[in-house]
């Protein structure tokens, strides 16, 4: 995986000394709260509603077993012994102490990792497939693409103050496993009919209060043009995007407003003028780049032969694997979702393991999922059940992967100040509940995803089954949204109409479930089921 | 009522007005009445506290003052899903108060 530079070490270093700085600023006094607010969101750290919240960038998901490590160490030594991972390949730490700040970024900096770019207007920390240089299905690893944006959007003096937030994903495989079209920019790797490798653009998609699917913009950007492109896309927003209206300033509302074809059009305008100045990086550097995402020394001639006598063992390979792109690998997925657990949290103690775990069984390197999970990229198959003993002794072993109880849920009102209803409870109660009446396992694939409030960090639009809390008349009310779907078949849930209470809506989850049992046909999932059949059977069940 | 709620600067912890300081238990709140602008503007500058606002509040059935909505609750109490960390980590019930 990349490693810093002597540039990216200093610019880090600087960083952290700077913050250090505007924050013996803060408490001295010297600086107001309305001038150090940016200083402090532009270092990933918010004021949340227990305390400090801060947000760490993991680029692309990418972990080394050191940087793990440090981040089990961060929660025992400056936090209250755990993290939260989140749906950005991120982890949040809830109980900071702003005095304790800039000690946490230069232990973060120590280890190559950073809190910038993880809040404010400006292009987020980029994401990707998790299983990215792992996964057979992949045309290339987009990781050194992901890189390679990351270094062009770090400190950008043109897209520092953006309209709004700004995200990218970066995929190369007609799965898609990063929500892809649901970002400001969605770029799949794709091969051209002259057997070339280049970038489909999709531009303008996003959740939040008005979830978009990026439509196609340009079907083929060749990789040595992969920079400039993106950065005509930015220009055209930077310039029109609607700073009037915080509501309407992401870029899915300037593409919808001007047309996907008018949008593109002016981008090949300004892509067209890019191009005659020379922006994009030298190959060498690319080239550079790459080198740090070769693969590890895969071993050849491995055995594909599983031992399943074992059925826990037998069930979790069946569910929490992956097809890996040499044989006698493959990827494991650590479930973050127990029964009746909180999703994404991690304890200090199970994030030190799963560094060592991430040095001993994957070469050195894991994974953070949006679906907050964490994935070891190459696990040998004849290694996969000393693995998953040491998982299941640390409570990890969870066999659910895209099951209804790997729920995605946002930190909601136990910990985020702009939420409107708890989240966590809600996943909760639905976890034990799935687990109670015994059936989780007959449902096969059900992505359900929770948001806290319309911002919809939970991807409530984009669950099989979506829940939204919202706030009535001062109470916890949550709608069911159903049919949305993060993946290559991108789709928008739909309300099902009036909301629930907190059990209410626990009710009414099951209640979907059994219709979709008793409609599905052969090799149907619940998505498939509701996008043959429709809202009416599942509105009749819930309101009838 | 109206109260006064903040974060202190240092620690971030969430903190109630008492009339003459600051505290971490929304028991010990007291109603500034029309004061509110006032004390929050020169506690602010003491940086006593940080980001302080004005919220409604009533008084319980045990006349303990108990936040109107139920954001000012969680922050008075913690997170309702980890017990352990609330102020109150050996009275489970007091979740019932948050909701
Ligand atoms: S969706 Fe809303 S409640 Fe949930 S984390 Fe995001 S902003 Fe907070």
């Amino acid at each position: 995986m990349y490693k810093y530079d002597q540039y990216d070490q200093a610019m880090v270093d600087a960083r952290v000394e700077e913050f250090r700085d505007q924050t013996r600023r803060r408490l001295e006094g010297t600086l107001a709260e309305e001038h150090f607010r940016p200083l402090r969101l532009q270092n990933g750290l918010y004021l949340q509603l227990h305390a400090y919240m801060l947000r760490v960038a993991v680029p692309y998901g990418t972990l080394n077993s050191a940087q793990m490590h440090a981040l089990g160490d961060i929660a025992d030594k400056y936090d209250r012994g755990y993290g939260h991972f989140t749906t950005r390949q991120n982890i949040q730490y809830n109980w900071i102490k702003l005095e304790d700040a800039p000690d946490i970024l230069a232990d973060l900096a120590k280890v190559e990792m950073h809190a910038i770019q993880t809040s404010g207007n400006c292009i987020r920390n980029i994401s990707s497939d998790h299983y990215a240089g792992a996964a057979a299905d992949e045309l290339i690893d987009p990781r050194p693409y992901a890189e390679l944006l990351r270094q062009w959007s770090s400190f950008h003096p043109e897209f520092l103050a953006l309209p709004r937030k700004f995200k990218i994903a970066v995929i190369a495989s007609e799965t898609d496993r990063a929500a892809m079209r649901l970002h400001d920019i969605g770029i799949r790797m794709v091969k051209n009919d002259a057997g070339e490798i280049g970038c489909a653009f999709y531009v303008g998609g996003g959740m939040g209060r008005t979830p978009m699917i990026g439509p196609l913009i340009r079907d083929f950007v060749p990789l040595d043009q992969l920079i400039t492109y993106s950065e005509a896309c930015l220009r055209v927003y930077n310039r029109y995007g609607r700073r009037d209206n915080k509501y309407k300033a992401r870029i899915k509302i300037l593409v919808h407003e001007l047309g996907a074809d008018e949008y593109a059009r002016q981008v090949e305008e300004e892509f067209a003028l890019l191009l005659d100045q020379g922006i994009e990086p030298p190959l060498a550097e690319l080239e550079r780049i790459k080198a740090y995402f070769a693969d590890p020394d895969f071993k050849s001639g491995l055995t594909e032969e599983l031992d399943r006598s074992d059925p826990d063992f037998a069930l979790w390979v069946d569910r929490n694997t992956h097809a890996h792109k040499v044989p006698g690998y493959v990827s494991a997925t650590i479930s973050l979702k127990p029964t009746g657990g909180i999703p994404g949290d991690a304890s200090a103690d199970q994030i030190r393991l799963m560094a060592a775990l991430t040095r001993e069984y994957s070469f050195d390197e894991c994974r953070v999922t949006h679906a907050q999970n964490i994935v070891l990229p190459h696990v040998e198959i004849g290694r996969l059940h000393e693995l998953w003993s040491k998982l299941e002794e640390a409570g990890l072993g969870t066999p659910n992967l895209d099951q209804i109880d790997d729920i995605i849920a946002c930190p909601g009102l136990d910990y985020c100040s702009l939420a409107n209803a708890r989240s966590i409870p809600v996943a909760q109660k639905i976890s034990e509940r799935f687990a109670a009446n015994g059936k989780a396992g007959e449902l096969g694939q059900l992505k359900l995803k929770i948001s806290g409030c319309i911002n919809a960090c939970g991807h409530h639009h984009a669950g099989h089954i979506g829940i939204l809390g919202v706030d009535r008349k001062g109470k916890e009310n949550y709608q069911l949204l159903l049919g949305g779907c993060e993946a290559e078949d991108t789709s928008l849930g739909k309300i099902t109409g009036p909301g629930f209470d907190e059990d209410g809506i626990v009710d009414a989850v099951e209640k979907a479930t059994d219709v979709y049992l008793s409609n599905r046909e052969d090799g149907e999932r619940f998505l498939d089921t509701y996008r043959r059949i429709g809202m009416d059977p599942f509105k009749e069940a819930l309101y009838g | 009522m109206k109260i006064l709620t903040g974060n202190d600067l240092k620690s971030g912890a969430v903190i109630w007005w008492t009339g003459r300081d600051w505290s971490i238990h929304v028991e010990d709140a007291v109603d500034v009445g029309d004061k509110a602008d006032e004390i929050m503007g020169r506690e602010e500058a003491a940086r006593r506290v940080n980001v302080p606002y004005a919220i409604d509040a009533e008084l319980d059935a045990d006349g303990k003052v108990r936040p109107a909505h139920i954001k000012d609750r969680v922050r008075a109490l913690g997170p309702t899903v980890r017990p352990d960390l609330t102020l109150k980590p050996a009275e489970p019930e007091a979740l019932n108060w948050v909701i």
